[in-house]
């Protein structure tokens, strides 16, 4: 077995670092939001692991892309690597918008476009996992999750643009709220610092773990060829 | 003069015929897409399994709705589009399982994948018999609905969000069901895959059909009539360009 990379061991390092950092800067750094008080933390890891989903799922739909265009095998295991930590962090960031909402909009949950759009999408996502596992054919799979990765994505801008047509409860932070959003808040100079650093954080996150998963598919793979090896020989 | 050499104008009389084929829309790429609907049309008009399922299934559904939702006068208005289009969604699924899946099993797809046209051509000739099957199936179904709880739905403007949806539905399902048919779990995967990818073009149609049973403004009908279309064509275009990669060995 080759040993990890030292790239790797370095950004694995990093990211653990700059996640301590942004723990704290969450946790401490950042001033207590007047109205909502401590839950408002919540905001910084929740808009940040919707955006490590969605920059996923992008990949995921890039990765496909160029599948069918070149036919190489690496692209299908970057697109269900992606896939993979995509699903992890939505579903972090469906979860950690209920815990908030639950003091905020006073229900863990409620039926709102942008919520169901999310979910929508997490659900688009398994269905992918659950294509992938139904064809054995190495090829098959690789070629129709990519067709199925590039049509899903074209959902997700419906998650994101669902919070200027629909009428909702969620809030926006960045740019102009809806007046019937409810739990808006403005940021202060170190709350905004706070939560670009997390955003940076979680691309970093997302870039290690990613890179993490392709090397174990790659050894995956490799004891399945030993694998057969043995057995054959 | 290299462009008299009879190898140079063969070459040359290959790529446009290749050119005629493959890129521009020529008469017989329409020929194409036709002969698979009339072939579709032709099997079911012999058959009959496939809209006798869906429309008893069609039926159905709205059967159970009755029980389900107490449509009462005051429920109705609010609900029939909501009804209308799950009954069209299901019994879609329905239609396009069954529709892939003879291909698949009778080794038809194999020989139409054959023949010396574009594959893209193969796709909208499915999609427009898969179309075609809907359509019969919600000519049928409206007017039983309309009947049973005496609610006019014959209007031009639910006609035309109807035909939009469907168009959108049979687009991606069609691609979808020859993706799902390939797989080993094909039976209950085709929901699985078709109905979250196709939300936008079901809510987009319910809420537009709803506005327009209720008798809104045109101001609140737009919006959801925009992204409707712009979603049929998004997924038409993309359906038609990745449908080579689906169907090849």
């Amino acid at each position: 077995m080759e040993p990890m990379p030292r790239a790797l061991k370095a950004l694995t390092w990093l990211t653990t670092a700059l996640f301590a950092v942004s723990l704290y800067m969450v946790l401490f750094y950042a001033p207590r939001e007047a109205v909502m008080g401590d839950v408002q933390r919540v905001f910084y890891f929740h808009v940040s692991s919707g955006w490590v989903g969605a920059l996923a799922f992008l990949v995921t739909a890039f990765a496909g892309g160029v599948y069918l265009a070149r036919g190489e095998r690496r692209w299908d295991r970057v697109a269900l690597a992606s896939v993979e930590i995509g699903i992890i962090f939505t579903f972090a960031n469906i979860v950690s918008g209920s815990i908030w909402a639950r003091p905020i909009w006073n229900t863990w949950w409620t039926w709102d476009p942008r919520l169901v759009t999310a979910t929508v999408m997490e659900l688009i996502y398994v269905a992918y996992l659950m294509l992938r596992q139904g064809i054995e054919d190495p090829d098959r799979r690789a070629r129709f999750g990519a067709v199925y990765g590039i049509l899903g994505f074209l959902s997700v801008p419906l998650t994101f643009l669902s919070i200027r047509i629909f009428r909702t409860i969620h809030p926006v932070v960045i740019g102009d709220n809806d007046p019937t959003a409810q739990g808006a808040f403005d940021m202060t100079p170190k709350m905004l610092q706070a939560f670009l650093f997390s955003l940076l954080t979680f691309t970093f996150l997302y870039f290690t773990l990613l890179w993490h998963r392709l090397r174990l598919q790659t050894l995956a793979e490799r004891v399945e060829q030993l694998k057969m090896k043995v057995l054959s020989g | 003069m290299p462009e008299s050499t009879p190898a140079f104008r063969q070459a040359e009389s290959i790529h446009d015929a290749r050119d005629m084929i493959q890129r521009r829309p020529t008469p017989a790429y329409g020929r194409a897409i036709a002969a698979v609907v009339w072939k579709d049309l032709a099997a079911e008009l012999r058959s009959r399994e496939l809209i006798g399922a869906m429309l008893v299934f069609a039926l159905l559904v709205i059967l159970i709705f009755n029980f389900a939702l107490e449509l009462d006068v005051r429920t109705r208005q609010t609900v029939t589009s909501g009804v209308l289009w799950v009954t069209f969604a299901f019994a879609g699924t329905l239609g396009l399982n069954r529709s892939m899946a003879i291909e698949k099993d009778r080794g038809c797809l194999d020989g139409l994948l054959l023949t010396p046209v574009d594959r893209s051509a193969l796709y909208f000739g499915k999609t427009l018999g898969n179309l075609v099957f809907m359509l019969i199936v919600e000519a049928i179904v409206l007017p039983t609905y309309s009947a049973l709880y005496n609610v006019n739905l014959f209007r031009p403007a639910l006609l035309g969000v109807i035909l939009l949806g469907s168009i959108g539905y049979a687009a991606v399902g069609t691609l979808l069901a020859s993706m799902a048919v390939q797989a080993r779990t094909r039976d209950v995967l085709l929901p699985i895959l078709l109905f979250p990818v196709v939300l936008p073009v079901l809510v987009a149609a319910i809420k537009a059909s709803n506005a327009i049973l209720q008798g809104f403004e045109p101001s609140e009908i737009w919006p959801w009539l925009n992204l409707l279309i712009v979603y049929d064509v998004v997924f038409v275009a993309v359906a038609m360009m990745v449908f080579d990669y689906v169907v090849e060995e």
